[in-house]
């Protein structure tokens, strides 16, 4: 046994080295005391009593603070408040001894040498006094001229610099470089050099944050239903009509933990359930992925399981035919800017507006590389229905297909380079499997029917002519293709023919030779010749969660960040797209979300799961779901049932959703507290997304203001809820949102380049462009040449490749599959998803409705000005934008589009109120008349933040501009769990707002449950 | 001479971002400079104005965004019509609307010829965006506008008078209402959307029976048997003549093919654009 003698030598001296150390503590703390007036106000918050013990060798020191004073004493006394606990001095020595190691003092914890005993309400005070000794000189932000201090911060739409003065914030500005910041890269393409400006563009929602922080919708008390009593009527019916009365935060907490312990005892495990919006505020430590999640699991609670939603059609479809599972079916995308600028000739837009949606998070600086490409020689086509932001700016050729029609546009592309032999052959014979099948259904050998341009015109209403035209130029020219708004997301992928579309996609590339040079997916929006090589977290890591299934933690962060495991005992699942289904009909099923491989997505989980209660209790985080889900009157109804006992939300602002909370925990804003994070840093599902960046810049999320009102961060909310749950040193292990915040720093590669104490300072940190020789190669050259993958990505995991590690691609034969094998073996005879790609016509276009009631298609693509509800409503600047809403009477209107000649026949003028309808809803609209709609096409955004019924909530015409409360919510093919609803069938009519139209609406309301469930009855 | 601010508009790289329009709402929205300006209302105004050009009809369309502010002209009418001296012309060439000079002054709204000043009611004054004088005073480089304009669009140059006409005369920037001589220091780069219309269209022809583009057609326009421009259609038929004159009346295209004319058309342009469907 190893000898633990108090008198041996090595234990001697580590005894009087702990002794003078923890006197040393005592001094710190008396220094802090007086140097400090925050030190001193925290520890006058609460009188405790604490110690730190080093067990075996009985050495302790006491720490008393009473009425603010502290004193200190040598010896143990186990009758403090707060102990802290050493098992031993070879323990005690390691872990007190500065700098912290992570790694070590989590190991003692996992090993229980390490322990912090008392009640919840004083450890973490106690840790947090321990931890301040660390702050001493840490001083934030940089100070300018007239008493403003210039903070920095990160948004999805970019990162800002943040101007406070006198604790308020004056304004947001972009991030300018200066020249202390790392230089940029060049590419020198076609004789020219292409150089990035020295600047962080942002997108027009990080420019309304401001407005965000200030907005009037903000909630700064915690809120109670006015006729919600959790021990008595709790009148659920009424939820989303009744008032709220501001509460305290012991009152609120106490009810929240109250709440789950009582369902936890009186239904069972399961019972509680979260749900998250697809995004969050930026930050990597308060994301929902992060905080949030290490919340839910060490709770236990039931996942309100995600779908793909931006996805879906690369998802469930391509992936199939070329792997990339773990990037959800999209495809890789290095290098391919400079090949574009080098080699490409043509850019075929399908679906795709980046100057709209600026990929994901990515500022403008996608569209500083386009505009380069402009300055050459290259054509441009836009494909979709509406002349979008991305074809006003680059011009080029516009053809316009009827929504979801698209995949019948792909295979007469593919007829017509069939029938002219200008497919690469070569390329097809050696590097793919399965064409003569999918060449016999394009001649119409298997159904009888040539998917001929003459074919595809009649179906998509785009001229036989231009189809022809479209196929030759395409074959004649080294094209890319920018399919969907991100590389492989968005855009008509979100469609009822979405699986399609994608797969056709892919299958098109594959025939012109996907990665020789100059053909390729992209459109230079990712592959930009950034250093991809240093290693700063994404959001999709995890963060602080803890959770190794269900983050990307395990990858990578997880070694560079030890953390606390924090694993949810619940595995019970509802899928998000059926939620309202699950509470209300109490069952649902879905497929899962599961990216690993690309049988991943063929399991069916059903829910409830054995053993599992259903869930009655709603953990909400914020109030995204009637603006982005489908047929989401759903979601109303099954908040005002009964069924659904309790529902807490924890929200910045008072959004469509939010009022209908039992319990309203108010969280502060991104700005009001610190984070860390990267730029369009997600990693995940879009690895190296920096990419899409002229410039990597990591952000530390200054503290700008203290939180506005009663509003908390949502790490401190859940603190205070895990002190009541006995868990507040498990959830924090000791640590403030700013003490993870450190960690994180220390676990990048920051401080090789950066003092810790400068980037507090000056609050962001540019990665230096890396030498041209390090740069990836290009995305599928590797594949295109036949040698082995050597593009700077781990995966496809190695058991998914099945010649040597390296070779080829994820599918079976590591070939391209025009017929997928994967399918053949799931289900090869599944109508809906064959393992060719086929066209079938969306339901929505077969429907009676469409020829007689609804004539019109409404696309409901991402919003450009907000993202998704994040700075819409809510008082927002964005509000003020004539093309996001428009004011009418003292309401913002969200806009709809639609083209002149439908507008005049209905009479309807340019900001006329119009009622946007079918048998699902009916929401308001501000008409914008307009030449860049065909006829028979309406447009307007997803995502509206305000859901403002007339009436009854469910039953009412939305004045908030809710087009989800119209789309169906139909999955893209029944073995899926994908949302179907960036297009519906609707009529638009002007709103006379003397009609009843409550009555209408009941009425269509209750003809659309007949007819669903006739239509649900005869689709099983 | 001293040196002047002038704000160069490039219209083709303007996105409808709106992020210009943002950065007002953010500098002035329910905030003061005192000196400078009043607080603006959280909503209705549009210091930064950004129009929408939209020319042709589906299938070919353009779309182009115009944004539009104080032009800062040197021979404003703002400054003539103010009492008090309340409008006033810096030496740096931007003019200023006292905030407590102007006060009450609502005629100033209509004496702007660009519909550029705005009523506050709340403050009752008239305002415009003073190209965010109180930050370049504090030694701000640009107006925040170019600052957070991710293309270019909008760049301010600070030179003189003199300097200011060569640049003018080099990129052949224009400024708007040019007729009503008040000198604008807003000036335009491709302000043809808004000021001139477009003839386009789509040829086809009929080969083995089935109807296809008509690429490679040269076009040639003329007025009054004086030739005005040329174009060769594209892959998908399409020809297209931008900078045409409102209201410019008769025209005449002339299709042809290896120099041999297939067709002459006639078009009458009126005060929109013309996008006509010709099969040849």
């Amino acid at each position: 046994m190893f000898n633990t003698n108090a008198n041996r030598p090595d234990v001697l001296w580590r005894r009087v080295y702990l002794h003078t150390f923890l006197y040393f503590i005592y001094l710190t703390l008396v220094a802090l005391k007086f140097l400090s007036k925050d030190f001193a106000n925290r520890i006058a918050e609460k009188n405790v009593t604490a110690q730190i013990v080093i067990r075996s060798v009985g050495i302790g020191r006491e720490f008393t603070f009473y009425d603010g004073r502290l004193s200190s004493k040598r010896g143990v006394n186990d009758n403090v408040d707060v102990t802290l606990e050493f098992s031993d001095c070879f323990v005690a020595a390691r872990l007190l001894t500065p700098p912290i190691n992570y790694q070590h003092q989590i190991d003692a914890q996992k090993n229980f040498q390490l322990k912090l005993l008392g009640p919840d309400e004083l450890t973490y005070h106690f840790t947090q006094i321990m931890i301040a000794t660390r702050r001493i000189g840490w001083r934030f932000g940089t100070k300018l001229a007239n008493g403003v201090t210039r903070y920095t911060t990160n948004t999805n739409g970019g990162p800002l610099f943040v101007h406070v003065k006198n604790e308020e914030i004056i304004r947001v500005t972009p991030i300018d470089f200066d020249s202390s910041d790392a230089s940029s890269w060049t590419i020198n393409a076609r004789g020219k050099f292409f150089t990035p400006p020295r600047k962080a563009t942002v997108s027009p929602h990080a420019l309304a944050w401001k407005s965000l922080v200030y907005s009037p919708d903000r909630i700064l008390t915690p809120l109670k239903r006015v006729d919600f009593d959790p021990n008595g009527d709790r009148n659920c019916h009424n939820r989303g009509e009744s008032g709220y009365v501001p509460i305290s935060w012991d009152e609120a907490l106490d009810i929240v933990a109250g709440e789950m312990k009582r369902l936890k005892r009186e239904a069972g495990p399961g019972a509680i359930a979260y749900s998250h919006g697809s995004h969050h505020t930026f930050g990597n430590i308060g994301y929902q992925l992060s905080a949030f999640r290490r919340f839910s699991n060490a709770i236990g609670m039931t996942e309100v399981h995600p779908n793909p939603d931006s996805w879906e059609g690369w998802y469930w479809g391509a992936m199939h035919h070329f792997g990339h599972s773990m990037r959800c079916g999209a495809p890789e995308n290095y290098g391919t800017a400079e090949d574009c600028l080098e080699h490409c000739e043509m850019i075929v837009f399908w679906s795709s507006d980046p100057e709209a949606t600026n990929g994901i998070y990515g500022g403008f600086e996608g569209t500083i590389r386009r505009k380069w490409l402009k300055e050459l020689d290259m054509d441009f086509v836009h494909i979709n229905p509406h002349y979008c932001e991305t074809a006003a700016y680059l011009g080029g050729k516009w053809i316009a297909p009827k929504p979801t029609t698209s995949p019948a546009l792909g295979l007469a592309i593919a007829h017509t380079w069939i029938s002219d032999s200008t497919y690469d052959s070569d390329y097809v014979n050696e590097k793919t499997v399965g064409f003569d099948k999918w060449k016999n259904y394009i001649l119409g050998e298997e159904d009888g029917i040539a998917k001929t341009p003459e074919w595809a015109a009649e179906e998509s209403g785009v001229p036989e002519k231009d189809i022809l035209a479209l196929a030759r130029k395409w074959a004649a020219k080294k094209t890319y293709l920018a399919a969907g708004g991100g590389n492989g997301h968005g855009g008509a992928c979100r469609n009822a023919t979405g699986t399609q579309w994608a797969r056709i996609s892919v299958c098109l590339m594959a025939m012109q030779g996907l990665g020789k040079p100059g053909i390729n997916f992209g459109f230079m929006q990712w592959g930009a010749p950034v250093n991809l090589r240093f290693y700063f977290p994404g959001y999709a890591e995890g963060g602080i969660a803890g959770d190794l299934e269900h983050t990307a933690l395990s990858v990578h962060l997880y070694q560079r960040m030890p953390q606390l495991p924090a694993v949810n005992t619940v595995t019970q699942k509802i899928p998000k797209l059926s939620l309202p289904e699950a509470i209300l009909e109490g069952e649902a099923e879905g497929h899962p979300w599961n990216a690993k491989t690309i049988e991943g997505q063929f399991t069916r989980f059903k829910y409830p799961a054995p053993g599992f209660v259903p869930v009655q209790m709603l953990y909400k985080y914020g109030g995204s779901i009637i603006g982005t889900a489908s047929d989401t009157n759903r979601y109303v109804k099954m908040y005002r049932s009964d069924k659904l006992s309790f529902v807490v939300n924890q929200s910045i602002w008072m959004e469509g959703e939010t009022k209908f909370a039992d319990i309203i925990l108010p969280a502060c804003t991104s700005m009001e507290r610190w984070d860390i994070s990267e730029w369009a840093g997600t990693h995940g599902y879009t690895q190296d997304s920096q990419s899409q960046l002229n410039h990597r810049v990591i952000a530390l999320q200054h503290k700008c203001i203290e939180p506005l009102g009663q509003s908390k961060s949502d790490y401190d909310i859940f603190v205070e809820i895990m002190k009541r749950m006995g868990m507040s040193s498990y959830f924090s292990e000791g640590m403030s949102d700013l003490d993870w915040v450190k960690r994180m720093f220390d676990g990048s590669d920051l401080p090789d380049y950066i003092s810790w104490k400068k980037f507090l300072k000056k609050g962001y940190f540019v990665v230096p462009a890396e030498d041209e020789k390090l740069r990836p190669p290009v995305s599928f050259r590797w594949f295109s040449e036949g040698k082995k993958k050597n593009i700077p990505e781990a995966q496809p995991l190695p058991g998914d490749y099945t010649d040597e590690f390296l070779s080829g691609l994820q599918t079976q034969t590591g070939k391209f599959e025009f017929e997928a094998s994967s399918l053949k073996r799931y289900d090869a005879n599944d109508p809906e998803r064959p393992p060719i790609a086929k066209y079938n016509r969306a339901w929505e276009l077969d429907e009676e409705d469409y020829a007689s009631k609804y004539p019109l298609q409404l696309l409901t693509p991402h919003p450009r000005y907000s993202f998704h509800t994040q700075a819409d409503g809510k008082d927002s600047f964005i509000n003020d934008i004539d093309d996001h809403r428009v004011e009418i009477n003292g309401h913002f209107y969200w806009v709809l589009r639609m083209n002149t000649e439908d507008a005049l026949e209905r009479g309807i003028q340019r900001h006329d109120i119009v009622k946007v309808f079918n048998d699902l809803g009916a929401v308001l609209c501000a008409a914008d008349p307009t030449e860049r709609l065909p006829r028979d096409v309406v447009h307007g955004y997803e995502s509206s933040a305000r859901y403002d019924p007339i009436g009854e909530p469910g039953n009412s015409v939305d004045r908030g501009g809710c087009l989800n409360l119209l789309t169906s919510k139909r999955p893209q093919i029944k073995k899926s769990h994908s949302l179907a609803s960036s297009s519906a069938i609707v009529q638009v009519e002007l709103w006379d707002d003397k009609e009843e139209i409550e009555t209408d609406a009941s009425a269509a309301m209750e003809r659309a449950a007949a007819e669903n469930r006739v239509m649900e009855g005869s689709h099983e | 001479m001293s040196n002047k601010w002038n704000l160069i508009v490039d219209v083709d790289e303007c996105i409808n971002c709106y992020n210009c329009a943002l950065a007002v709402q953010d500098e002035y929205a329910e905030m003061e400079h005192p000196g400078y300006t009043a607080p603006m209302p959280k909503h209705g105004h549009r210091w930064i104005n950004i129009l929408r050009a939209e020319r042709g009809k589906f299938p070919i369309v353009d779309v182009s965004f115009v944004p539009t502010m104080c032009n800062h002209c040197d021979d404003a009418p703002c400054v003539e019509a103010a009492e008090n001296n309340a409008v006033h012309k810096r030496s740096d060439g931007i003019v200023v609307i006292d905030p407590k000079a102007a006060k009450g002054q609502k005629h100033l709204v209509d004496a702007c010829p660009y519909g550029a000043i705005w009523w506050n009611e709340i403050e009752e004054v008239p305002q415009h965006w003073n190209f965010d004088a109180h930050l370049l005073d504090e030694g701000w480089k640009e107006p925040r506008c170019v600052n957070v304009c991710p293309t270019g669009a909008l760049k301010s140059v600070k030179v003189s008078d003199l300097e200011m006409s060569q640049i003018v005369k080099d990129e052949e920037l224009e400024t708007l209402k040019p007729e009503l001589e008040t000198q604008p220091r807003i000036y335009y780069k491709s302000l043809k959307s808004l000021t001139k219309v477009l003839i386009a269209g789509t040829l086809e022809k009929v080969s083995n029976g089935r109807t296809e583009c008509a690429a490679d057609i040269h076009v040639s326009l003329s007025q009054s048997g004086s030739p005005v421009a040329e174009s060769v259609t594209d892959e998908f038929g399409e020809f297209k003549f931008d900078g045409i004159d409102r209201n410019s009346g008769a025209y005449q295209l002339n299709l042809m093919c290896n120099d041999i004319s297939q067709k002459i058309v006639d078009v009458d342009v009126k005060n929109e654009s013309l996008v006509l469907e010709l099969d040849i």
